[in-house]
């Protein structure tokens, strides 16, 4: 049985899960919010940002995209708040604080 | 057409393995099962097979190696015993639960300690929880019909679980005797191709296996795996219906011996059967109303047909070539004590742990515990349940 995993979720009977749980296909993690792990959220300064990018390498959860050319964009859907690009950024562009949610 | 031969039980794998040509083996050698993987690695040597034989560092590994291989869409097998086994434990429960149809020869051996290299049945019994599908041989001539049917259960759409085809160390497994085979393009057409609807390899569509569960998912997983084990009743019958068809050879989830009329019964799994048998035809001739039933599948449990064909019995042995340390009794005599309960009548049952560490039964046993069946018909009484078959005594 093809379920797709957006078809699936924790209501889903036991009828209608994937056999071991199998995924049928790829970059299911957009799906998931894993974002709401996260105790502090990382703020960026654009006046001090140069879009060096170098946040954006090093990022685990691949959360830094650069939006029009021009600007950080965090995806805090599932950034975890682990705090590397603040600790790399060389100009001291990002901190991590309290979120408003 | 039917080819005869004399061979080992572990010569019969071996073969049957030659004929099936399966794609991959995780081969990892351990006393008594290592002869599988050394006859068949002559047969790959010889280009008789196109497997891609894989020999690894640990059963871990062998195991590990089958997971991948029959994810990827292969037909992966691997053999091993005992200690090998246990090693395997952790990847015994991935592989049921990816619902991997892998296959595994087991040759029973006891399981350490203190270390021993002969025949009981303590290292499937310990894995008899982790999902796989578990089926006993008596002689050689069963573990080769096995090993040929545990594909086509294992494999198919109801039941997508891995299968466990046991024999008893060297009493089976070395010991040569006469065997009918069946000709390689007939076990070709009756174990079939392997043709799984999603695998790792199929480009058209990508897929993970074995993701991470969490408790909002675990629950319907298990209960997925638990309805597939249900599944695999029915599927079993099938395939040995085919069989049967194929070979004349009669196969269930277990053989009632001389049963019809039994007063009294020995209930047990494996090459013990035979002697079992022996002795209930010595006693038949007596006049002896003394039968026999020897579970070939004990995963799953056919716990409603065995308690139906145990119910006109008047008292039952339960023989375990295992020790649970429950302190009550081995593995069978739980689950067959578990599934008399819901009978109207119940034969009482008793309990006797035979055979550890290849310990001999010979058919003064057997005959010892007929009489002692028949004591507990005459008196009513029952007495100590939970008895240790063989050892000396002060």
């Amino acid at each position: 049985m093809i379920r797709k995993a957006s078809e699936i979720n924790e209501t889903s009977p036991w009828q209608e899960l994937t056999p071991g749980g199998e995924i049928y296909e790829g970059g299911t993690s957009l799906l998931v919010n894993t974002g709401d792990w996260r105790t502090e959220t990382p703020l960026v300064n654009a006046e001090k940002c140069k879009l060096c990018m170098l946040c954006i390498l090093y990022c685990p959860d691949s959360s830094i995209r650069v939006q029009g050319s021009q600007e950080l964009k965090l995806d805090l859907l599932h950034c975890k708040g682990c705090g590397i690009c603040a600790e790399v950024c060389p100009f001291g562009a990002i901190t991590l604080g309290r979120e408003e949610r | 057409m039917a080819v005869k031969d004399r061979l080992s039980g572990n010569e019969a794998v071996a073969i049957a393995l030659r004929q099936i040509d399966p794609d991959v083996m995780g081969a990892f050698p351990i006393t008594p099962s290592t002869e599988i993987p050394e006859y068949f690695s002559q047969y790959v040597a010889d280009g008789l097979v196109h497997t891609e034989f894989v020999p690894v560092e640990s059963e871990h590994s062998s195991m590990s190696v089958c997971i991948g291989a029959q994810a990827a869409g292969a037909r992966a097998v691997t053999a091993t015993s005992s200690c090998g086994l246990a090693l395997m434990y952790e990847l015994l429960y991935v592989a049921a639960s990816c619902r991997l149809p892998i296959t595994l020869a087991c040759v029973n051996r006891a399981l350490s300690g203190p270390i021993n290299i002969n025949n009981d049945h303590s290292d499937s019994m310990g894995a008899r929880d982790s999902g796989w599908i578990q089926i006993y041989a008596e002689n050689n001539q069963e573990v080769y019909d096995n090993f040929l049917q545990a594909m086509p259960i294992g494999e198919h759409a109801s039941v997508r679980l891995p299968v466990m085809i046991c024999q008893d160390g060297f009493i089976t497994s070395h010991a040569v005797e006469n065997i009918t085979l069946l000709e390689d393009d007939e076990v070709r057409r009756f174990v079939g191709q392997y043709c799984p609807e999603q695998y790792l390899l199929k480009a058209d569509n990508p897929l993970a296996v074995g993701p991470y569960d969490i408790s909002a998912y675990y629950m319907e997983h298990k209960k997925q795996q638990a309805e597939a084990m249900k599944n695999a009743k029915q599927v079993i019958l099938d395939v040995a219906n085919r069989f049967e068809a194929l070979t004349g050879r009669k196969y269930g989830f277990f053989e009632e011996y001389q049963m019809e009329d039994a007063q009294v019964a020995i209930l047990l799994i494996g090459s013990s059967a035979g002697t079992a048998k022996v002795t209930a035809d010595h006693l038949r001739s007596q006049g002896e109303k003394v039968g026999v039933i020897k579970l070939r599948v004990f995963r799953p449990f056919p716990m409603e047909e065995l308690a139906s064909a145990l119910s006109h019995c008047k008292v039952v042995a339960v023989l375990d070539k295992c020790e649970g340390f429950s302190a009550s009794g081995g593995p069978l005599f739980a689950e067959t004590r578990s599934a008399l309960y819901d009978l109207d009548n119940r034969p009482q049952l008793i309990n006797y742990v035979y055979g550890l560490g290849g310990r001999d039964i010979h058919v003064g046993h057997f005959e010892e515990i007929y009489h002692h069946l028949f004591k507990i018909v005459s008196t009513g009484q029952l007495g100590e349940r939970y008895i240790h078959l063989g050892q000396r005594e002060a």
